[in-house]
């Protein structure tokens, strides 16, 4: 990759930050993150040990925030793609595997819309499998 | 600004619900290995009102060597038994219906008069069905010659754990205990932490009906309880309801193990208007209205939610000034008032996630037709996690009609020809629920044949009789619900091919 200044596709609030401290020392191990969708507690980023979700070629990788992988479905980003996504944190009983149930707080996304100069400098997106195959 | 319209009854009084509850294992109440219970929060006010018990692998193994030493017998019971037990736990639902409502209602948030009408019921009326259906049923049997006869007979797939979704919690949990106990199958049940409760005043009820082990239920959190239900090599099939990443999440560890699956994943479900259904301003005109309202249903927290309107161009205004009224006179209050239409959501992060997308709706240039915002209601509620239905109306590219917002929230947009009707209804990942309202004989068939969606509605919405099979295309899942084919999905083929011949073959 270039030094170019790409603008992210995905943010992370503090808060959201503090709860990957606390999850990663809980867990001793790096944490990725899977946005779900469809029903229940779809529509919702999940928070997995790092792995322990197999991405594969129908994935599409974002980018990192502090320091975790993101990932979505290849379906799911033709319609999100247009909007920057921001990780915060928010109280609430949420069900899933998502690490951080049990503290009874919940991962979630708020969006924006890119401009359309935000569009043409978005940070370039790989496949799961290349993002296995780069190790 | 959209005003509210409020319900004016007060609320009925809250049944005697315990303290806490621990896990139902082996016939017994069993408190948790580590000792904690965690609170449950009612979403009428965002408030704890009883303790559940916070599940862990040890408690999981437990459940299951209860549902492994049951098998040995309930495999063998007659259909005759498995039928009157089945009978009886919906002879119990019934008898404490309306105490069940209640208490349904105070765990979920939804209205009473929907758990009242709608989901106690259906339990009900589920448990009787697999209750009949297996009675009836039969294995098939074949002569392929004189000398040959193949018997393919049914058996039980053994001990089965099932993940049960919050949004309808006992009839959900219905869905899928029914089946397999009536195919002979043991359970372990993994309620959703938000709705720990209602199932467990269910089991104390039920407790005594069944032989100890077949049904065993453990709440916790997902990745605590969950996982191990899902990760165990003691469980030869796992049904989820949910979303697309724990189900991915799950058929990995399936395929781990390599035992089957079903899933349903949800849906963004479109419900299609044609311009026929304006031709007169009548009773199915008002019908159609309703089923266009149908989006509030369970505050829109429906895996089939229609949550995507398409409507002919030419009755746009017509249809949609009606929709629009409709939804404004949706009655919003405390969920225990009977005649509240549309209660709370499910918890505060549900809560949270819907504004989220009533905010990415509007920054999309979607119109707000009505509702828009949370709800602020008082009287106690202040704390409760109330939203106002509401109508976008926009195109089929923004994320409002891409995802399931699992709140009170619907799209609607407009199609000049059938063509362009069903390619909208199919530009999505999800194929779970359809609707299809037409006053025209041939639109009837051949729209909704041209829709990829597991469930059609023609000409109503939202009906969910057990002997109809329900289940999802495309990225909502696979396998069904409901329906006798649901027995096969628990069950094996065991394949006696006879001979009954005896002269050797001459090979050897």
């Amino acid at each position: 990759m270039s030094n170019k200044q790409y603008i992210p596709r995905v943010l992370i609030t503090e808060a959201a930050m503090d709860v990957i401290d606390t999850l990663r020392k809980r867990f001793g191990t790096e944490l990725m993150f899977h946005q779900s969708g469809g029903c229940c507690d779809g529509s919702s980023p999940m928070c997995f040990e790092k792995g322990d979700f197999k991405v594969g070629g129908s994935d599409v990788w974002m980018g990192k925030i502090y320091g975790c992988d993101f990932f979505m479905n290849e379906d799911q980003f033709e319609y999100w793609k247009h909007t920057q996504l921001t990780l915060d944190v928010t109280p609430g009983r949420g069900s899933s595997f998502s690490l951080e149930i049990p503290m009874g707080i919940r991962f979630m996304i708020r969006s924006r819309m890119f401009t359309m100069e935000e569009l043409e400098n978005l940070v370039p997106t790989k496949t799961g499998e290349e993002y296995l195959e780069e190790g | 600004m959209t005003t509210l319209t409020l319900s004016e009854a007060k609320p009925v009084d809250r049944p005697s619900i315990k303290e806490k509850y621990d896990h139902f294992i082996g016939g017994k109440w069993v408190a948790p290995s580590s000792g904690e219970y965690f609170d449950n929060i009612s979403p009428i006010d965002g408030k704890p009102f009883s303790k559940a018990a916070r599940g862990n692998k040890e408690d999981v193994e437990k459940a299951l060597d209860a549902a492994h030493e049951a098998f040995a017998t309930w495999s063998k019971t007659s259909a005759a038994e498995r039928s009157r037990v089945l009978n009886k736990i919906a002879d119990v639902i019934e008898e404490n219906l309306e105490m069940l409502a209640r208490v349904e209602t105070i765990d979920n948030g939804k209205a009473l008069r929907e758990t009242r009408a709608a989901d106690l019921p259906l339990c009900v009326d589920h448990f009787r069905y697999f209750a009949g259906v297996i009675r009836a049923d039969e294995s098939t049997i074949s002569e392929h010659d004189e000398h040959t006869v193949s018997i393919a007979l049914s058996e039980p797939l053994g001990v089965v754990g099932q993940i049960i979704p919050w949004n309808f919690p006992l009839l959900m949990a219905t869905w899928k205990i029914a089946p397999a106990l009536a195919a002979g199958c043991c359970t372990v049940v993994k309620p959703a932490e938000q709705t720990p409760t209602s199932i467990m005043v269910l089991m104390e009820l039920i407790a005594d009906i069944l032989p100890p082990g077949v049904l065993n239920v453990v709440t916790g959190f997902g990745p605590e309880a969950g996982k191990p239900l899902a990760t165990s090599k003691r469980v030869a099939k796992v049904a989820f309801t949910g979303e697309t990443t724990t189900g991915r999440l799950i058929m990995q560890y399936a395929s781990e193990n390599l035992v089957p699956v079903t899933m349903e994943l949800g849906g963004k479900s479109p419900n299609i208007f044609m311009k026929s259904v304006a031709d007169a301003d009548d009773e199915f005109f008002d019908k159609a209205v309703e089923g266009a309202v149908m989006f509030a249903l369970n505050q829109g927290e429906v895996c089939t939610c229609p949550s995507r309107i398409l409507v002919h161009e030419d009755i746009y205004d017509k249809f949609m000034e009606r929709v629009v009224e409709r939804t404004k006179a949706i009655k919003m209050g405390h969920p225990l008032a009977e005649d509240t239409m549309m209660g709370a959501q499910a918890s505060n992060d549900q809560f949270e996630k819907i504004l989220s997308y009533l905010d990415i709706g509007k920054q999309e240039g979607a119109e707000v037709l009505c509702g828009g915002d949370k709800a602020s209601l008082n009287s106690g509620l202040e704390t409760g996690y109330y939203i106002q239905p509401t109508i976008f109306k926009g195109h089929n590219k923004m994320r409002v009609f891409q995802e399931e917002i699992f709140g009170p929230v619907t799209s609607v947009t407009t199609f000049k020809t059938t063509e362009e009707a069903i390619e909208i209804a199919n530009d999505t990942m999800y194929g779970l629920g359809a609707g299809l309202w037409s006053r025209d004989a041939h639109e009837l068939y051949q729209v909704p044949r041209a829709i990829k969606a597991g469930r059609v509605w023609v000409n109503c919405y939202h009906a969910y009789p057990a002997h109809a099979p329900f289940g999802g295309y495309k990225k909502s899942g696979f396998g069904r619900e409901n329906h006798l084919m649901m027995l096969n999905h628990y069950r094996q083929t065991k394949n006696m091919l006879i001979s009954y011949s005896k002269n050797k073959l001459g090979f050897f």
